[in-house]
């Protein structure tokens, strides 16, 4: 696959080869299955990525004729976990020794006669299903209730179901019910051009359009051995800052809802949306949608007068975050409330600003630099105390740079072309990625021999932070619970798919 | 706490005019879902239809040649059709009002037969006056609609000053408002939460997917939208519907409003 370096292995050596990996300091970041050729033989793929600035690298274990079955690796690398029951439900290969060998991405009662992902199942067929008891933690003990809140929740939040086992106020232990917006997106993909691909990538997120699209557009591009021209890349770099901007400003607004700040509230919700006109004026899309297209982008922008409106904004939200952080109520409900460990926060896979609340340091701007972040100063804001305020105090720090990205690429933004046309990419394979304002995604796009795509896989933020978000929960309490759930930032569209 | 009184105090008052006053620029630059000016249409192109992912433009055999179709309720606005198009036959619009009472109004009709006038429902004055309560679920969107649905409670277009209320239970709302396709795991929670619901209740479809479907309509796991499951009142297209076009389509049920689309043509 172009864009990392690949070794093949039998499955028998895939364990010792994670094991080697992460040894010597690499993170596993995804996995995946597809089934590459008519006989139905399928081939599971592991991402990892080493140090900054080294290529990712991927193991290719391709599965014997007839063979589904593998052994499980969630037990000595926790964060593989939601990868191996996803592959179970959507591609049909079983995980042995799989600690939570439940559904995962498909519900209980969803039965279909051939795995969704297999090139077999007809595109249009509906999934058979008829709804089932779900596989829950058992509880025993009179004095724990247990309390399934969702998927329809108070508010108009996205469709999420979480299950709390509590006595009085302790959370003794919280069960998300995620993947009730499972569309299938990815299967969507197949047979697809990819010029109408980059419509479905902005969809699979509304509030991350640029950012999956920009991964989609950057993983054809790699396949394809596109160069881009370098105004669409200071273009990319702008768009991508400004859906940054939107979504941290939308964050902040949301926190202060939870932590009952309501002129916090108002002003938060506010500023996100002077950015979201901007969107408008300066793109035509509050979303910054109908631009990206691989090759570039699909028309110019004029953004000689965006500088002057973000500068006249930006005091507004300088003055916002000094008031949020002197506000002592609302630091109060903050400050220490769901901490992450950064061995948690390593192991669970945590991703984005969360993992870097908890001291990681790693941004995929900095360490992989694509489009034109290589040209700007990238500092990685680091935060220890793994807790709301240090998720909170690390999105202040990035609308920060984001406004001085964009601002320093408006200034020097070049002239020429916005897009160029993509190479040959029968058959080729590409991975992209993108660190967007909720962490990285990653899409790895393999195209047939008539250059539609076969099958692409969607890494998003929010799958690898929903995995981890309940460790910040078991055993605390109810109180806390919103405030720590709007701290993490998660949307649920981008996980479900 | 004294910082933010003062803050508010100091911030005034942010709310839009519209829709009070006439104030067409409340939504500037952005691009809503294309105009069809058929006289500049070319027989036997399909430029338009090749590039249309949702396949809101299709052709049909008319007498000798092929004719275009055109329904706005499976349009996605992603604006391919009007940069494909040789003849500028589709162009970029900023015709974002799209609300409709019925599903028809959003298919373009060649012969723009005068439209019998929408009868005042009065059921629904005599119910709720000038004021509604809401219950929204989401069944299966991009989260692209929860955005900008987020954005009505914002000070800017500040929704209650029009009487216009969300609710957390079923069991107060007049109106079940729904956004996605309807997944195969949402379709019952979607049920049971209509059933919840005292009548009279309405139903609205906001947003592509829920129309038809849309970008992400059919295949394993998703519904072509709430037709077919729930009664639709109100279809609002648009990926996503700007908050304008949702307050619009809100006015336009409670007869607030008037519709803008007939027969797929948009009058300004």
């Amino acid at each position: 696959m172009r864009g990392t370096v690949e070794r093949v292995l039998d499955a028998q050596e895939i364990p010792q080869a994670c094991e080697r990996l992460v040894a010597e300091g690499a993170r596993l970041q995804m996995a995946y299955a597809w089934f590459p050729e008519a006989d139905g033989s399928a081939e599971v793929i592991y991402l990892a990525a080493r140090g900054p600035h080294e290529p990712f690298l991927l193991l290719r274990c391709r599965l014997p004729q007839g063979s589904r079955q593998l052994e499980s690796m969630a037990t000595r690398f926790p964060l593989l976990g939601w990868y191996e029951r996803e592959i179970q439900d959507l591609c049909g290969i079983s995980f042995q020794g799989l600690p939570e060998p439940h559904p995962l991405v498909l519900h209980e009662g969803a039965h279909p006669s051939v795995p969704p992902l297999d090139p077999r199942y007809p595109k249009d067929e509906p999934l058979p299903f008829v709804s089932e008891p779900w596989d829950l933690p058992p509880m025993e003990g009179n004095d724990v209730q247990v309390l399934p809140f969702g998927p329809v929740r108070a508010d108009v939040v996205e469709s999420a179901q979480i299950v709390f086992y509590y006595i009085g106020e302790a959370i003794l232990h919280c069960h998300p019910r995620l993947f009730f917006k499972h569309r299938g997106m990815e299967k969507r993909f197949e047979g697809l051009t990819p010029d109408l691909g980059v419509l479905l990538a902005e969809r699979v997120s509304g509030v991350d359009s640029v950012a999956h699209s920009l991964a989609f557009c950057q993983a054809v591009e790699a396949a394809s051995q596109c160069e881009i021209p370098q105004r669409s890349r200071y273009l990319r770099t702008i768009l991508a800052e400004l859906e940054r901007l939107y979504n941290h400003l939308h964050y902040f607004g949301h926190l202060c809802h939870t932590t009952t700040l309501k002129v916090g509230e108002a002003q938060g919700k506010l500023l996100e949306e002077q950015c979201k006109q901007l969107n408008g004026v300066f793109t035509g899309s509050r979303f910054l949608r109908g631009l990206l297209r691989p090759g570039g982008l699909r028309r110019d922008l004029d953004l000689r007068a965006l500088p002057a409106r973000l500068r006249a904004l930006e005091p507004q939200i300088e003055d916002y975050m000094a008031a949020m952080e002197a506000t002592n109520s609302h630091l109060d409900r903050l400050i220490t409330t769901g901490h992450l460990s950064r061995q948690t926060a390593f192991d669970e896979g945590a991703s984005g600003p969360i993992k870097r609340a908890s001291g990681i340091g790693r941004d995929l701007r900095h360490d992989h630099p694509y489009a034109a972040y290589d040209r700007f100063a990238m500092e990685i804001p680091v935060r220890a105390e793994g807790d709301a305020h240090a998720r909170a105090q690390i999105r202040m720090e990035e609308i920060r740079k984001s406004i001085a990205i964009v601002l320093a690429a408006v200034e020097s933004l070049p002239g020429g072309p916005v897009g160029t046309e993509i190479g040959e990419h029968a058959r080729a394979e590409g991975l992209g990625w993108c660190e967007g304002s909720r962490g990285s995604i990653y899409y790895c796009v393999h195209f047939d021999e008539t250059g539609r795509f076969r099958r692409v896989k969607v890494k998003s933020a929010s799958f690898s932070n929903w995995r981890v978000f309940p460790f910040t929960v078991h055993d605390t309490n109810m109180m806390d619970y919103a405030i720590n759930e709007a701290s993490f930032g998660l949307t649920m569209a981008a996980c479900d798919r | 706490m004294p910082i933010w009184t003062l803050y508010g105090l100091k911030r005034g008052i942010a709310t839009t005019a519209w829709p009070g006053k006439d104030n067409g620029e409340v939504q500037p630059g952005v691009l809503g879902l294309p105009r069809f000016e058929s006289d500049r249409c070319q027989e036997n192109c399909r430029a338009c239809a090749d590039v249309c992912l949702p396949g809101a433009i299709g052709i049909e055999a008319a007498h000798e040649a092929e004719r275009l179709t055109l329904d706005y309720g499976k349009c996605i606005g992603c604006q391919l059709c009007t940069e494909s198009c040789p003849n500028g036959a589709l162009l970029k619009s900023e015709d974002w009002a799209f609300g409709v009472r019925r599903r028809e109004d959003l298919v373009w009709a060649e012969a723009l037969a005068s439209q019998p006038a929408q009868e005042l429902t009065r059921n629904i004055q005599r119910c709720f006056g000038r004021s509604l309560h809401i219950r929204h679920v989401d069944a299966g969107s991009c989260n692209g609609c929860e955005s900008e649905l987020q954005a009505l409670n914002n000070p800017y277009y500040n929704l209650h000053r029009l009487g216009i209320f969300f609710t957390p239970s079923p069991r107060f709302a007049d109106l079940l408002l729904v956004t996605g396709s309807v997944t195969y795991a949402m379709r019952e929670p979607l049920l049971e939460t209509y059933n919840a619901m005292p009548e009279p209740r309405w139903v609205m479809a906001m947003g592509t997917c829920a129309v038809s479907g849309g970008a992400t309509g059919g295949g394993y796991s998703c519904a072509n939208g709430v037709e077919g499951i729930l009664p639709v009142d109100v279809y609002v297209p648009g990926c996503p519907p700007n908050p304008a076009a949702m307050i619009h389509a809100l006015l336009l049920l409670l007869n607030r409003a008037a519709q803008l689309v007939h027969g797929g043509y948009y009058a300004k």
